[in-house]
């Protein structure tokens, strides 16, 4: 994944020139279509009006919108108030995703360094280790986490046997959960970018800083980390990213009261709610926060490249 | 070297390392422990068993999961297989056509599925679909798989590519073979690793999706994870840890598969690149 944000048409071979437009064709029609051409109809139908029970009327309409913003009054005639309800939803997602992203940081920096430090078989073994709850499906590690963290869970049980707690702890359903699991869903996806970033650093730089007497933590800072902040950098967006669409960590450790901005989305389309434009309007509003971050990231990627 | 100057080494960093792997692991593993246990409430052991595992595949949920599993099964090789082919050719044009026009914005567009988060994917296809008229059911499920494996499938592929030397297509096409002779007897077997590791990888992708599949699935149409789903939300029973192992099972046997069939790859560039100099 990591290698995929890279730059990689750097190779110049051309035993099939001319027929590059014939071999990309496929993945164009395939993504175009069934990628590009339905976020821009989930872009036109956020500004459509609602149907009653799922689906939308032809109609332009600013309803979504103005929902998402905007507080009317019941039967939507009081002069507007802004609508704080899915403000906080977003704010709390993004809150929850820094977070998590900043706990698995945290944990999978020094993870990532010391597996990219070891040598031989035992680093293939370490780097295998970690891949593997990678591509683990996440709904199974989810269920996990909410099996072991029940109020009569293995967890508890093992605490109240212990005697640590005199009752147990309350974990489910509560923002903790939320939390955690978010923290446990895409730690991997933060150690594998900083490990191919540590992976690559020469450490004879660090020993040429320490023959001109750089301490430690002059050598980390200035010739360490911005060599491996790219690496940083990947790993943090493909942590945040898919943290703050979540939709399985909120819902199945969640419960119906910490949702997320995922949540919120789905609840338009499969729950109750059944309010399609506003269903698209809340996933056009997440899809611009990502492409801020991603945007951002380019622009990083781009002054890296230029040094 | 002296400890305190060698920057490999940092206090603590060991210690961390196993907590991470004691984090992504302890669940997983308590899970499968339970798996077995005979014992109705989840959490008390009544001893080893394997009655839940029955249960998966005779019990009363046995034909709801059996449907699932083909369903699922049938949609992960169908797609792994497009997607494959699709990606090859992708690393072809990217890695061995020279210039042609659009190639950066190519680049862009094969990694967007994975810019994009999937619960917007997902609301994207399910409105797409519903304007076209398309009636959802598996064929929607499969088309929504294939655009999201191709960016997987075409890392391995193309990482393996970039390794090959073009020398030895140079030498194929000095010796009057056609292009697609080129691509067949000799690209195409240097590739295979790279093939196989990108399949391999869209089929897990593509067998362990929810978010998509929950959104596209027509009525009545499950895969195994919204299948689960579907079952944990009147809460977790021993068959779903049972089911859950399984599954569990099935990824990590085929992670490991991937991963032995990169190294073979490897060993076989780096025997091939030392004997040709």
């Amino acid at each position: 994944m990591v290698a995929g944000i890279e730059n990689n048409n750097s190779s110049n071979t051309s035993t099939y020139a001319g027929l590059g437009s014939l071999l990309i064709l496929p993945t164009w029609l395939v993504i175009g279509f069934f990628l590009v051409l339905p976020v821009l109809m989930m872009l036109v139908y956020s500004f459509l009006t609602k149907e009653f029970r799922g689906g939308v009327i032809w109609e332009f309409s600013l309803a979504a919108y103005d929902q998402f913003f905007f507080d009317r009054g019941l039967f939507g005639d009081e002069p507007p108030k802004i609508e704080w309800t899915y403000i906080i939803i977003f704010w709390r997602s993004i809150w929850l995703a820094a977070v998590a992203t900043f706990l698995c940081l945290l944990v999978g920096f020094p993870t990532a360094w010391f597996i990219a430090t070891r040598s031989g078989p035992n680093k293939s073994l370490w780097l295998f280790l970690i891949t593997i709850p990678y591509w683990v499906n996440l709904l199974i590690r989810t269920i996990s986490m909410k099996f072991l963290i029940r109020d009569t869970g293995p967890l508890n049980e093992w605490l109240l046997a212990a005697g640590v707690i005199p009752e147990p702890i309350h974990m489910i359903n509560t923002n903790f959960a939320v939390q955690l699991g978010l923290f446990y869903s895409y730690l991997p996806f933060m150690v594998l970018p900083i490990y191919a970033a540590v992976e690559r650093y020469n450490f004879a730089y660090s020993e040429a800083a320490a023959d001109l007497y750089a301490g430690r933590w002059a050598t980390l800072r200035k010739i360490i980390l911005p060599i491996v902040k790219p690496g940083i950098i990947a790993g943090c967006i493909l942590v945040f990213v898919p943290s703050l669409g979540a939709f399985l960590a909120p819902d199945l450790l969640g419960g119906a009261k910490n949702f997320m901005i995922g949540s919120l989305i789905e609840e338009q389309f499969k729950g109750n709610a059944g309010n399609w434009p506003f269903g698209a309007a809340a996933a056009m509003i997440l899809l611009s926060m990502v492409l801020i971050v991603l945007t951002f990231y380019a622009r990083q990627q781009m002054k890296q490249g230029k040094r | 070297m002296a400890r305190n100057n060698d920057m490999r080494w940092f206090p603590g960093f060991s210690v961390t390392t196993l907590l991470c792997l004691f984090l992504l692991y302890a669940p997983l593993i308590i899970v499968a422990v339970y798996s077995f246990n005979d014992s109705k409430s989840i959490t008390n052991w009544g001893g080893f068993s394997l009655r839940w595992y029955a249960d998966v595949f005779w019990g009363v949920e046995a034909p709801r999961f059996r449907a699932a599993a083909i369903n699922s099964f049938i949609i992960a090789i169908s797609a792994a297989i497009t997607s494959t082919i699709i990606a090859t050719m992708a690393a072809t044009a990217m890695l061995r056509a020279g210039r042609f026009r659009g190639k950066t914005f190519s680049f862009a567009l094969i990694n967007l599925p994975l810019m994009v988060p999937e619960i917007v994917t997902a609301v994207a296809s399910l409105i797409f679909f519903s304007a076209i008229g398309f009636t959802t059911g598996i064929l929607t499920i499969l088309i929504a798989h294939i655009v999201f494996c191709i960016p997987f499938a075409y890392l391995p592929i193309a990482a393996r590519m970039q390794g090959i030397d073009d020398l030895y297509e140079q030498a194929a096409m000095d010796l009057y073979a056609t292009r697609l002779q080129t691509f067949r007897l000799i690209l195409l077997p240097l590739m295979a690793p790279g093939i196989i590791s990108g399949f391999l990888l869209a089929f897990i992708i593509s067998l362990d999706d929810f978010i998509i599949t929950n959104f596209v699935k027509g009525a009545g149409i499950e895969t195994l994870p919204t299948a689960i789903f579907g079952s944990v939300k009147q809460g977790i029973k021993p068959n779903i840890m049972a089911i859950s192992t399984l599954l569990l099972a099935v990824s990590v046997v085929f992670v490991t598969l991937s991963w032995l069939v990169g190294r073979i790859g490897q060993k076989q560039q780096q025997t091939a690149t030392n004997g040709g100099e």
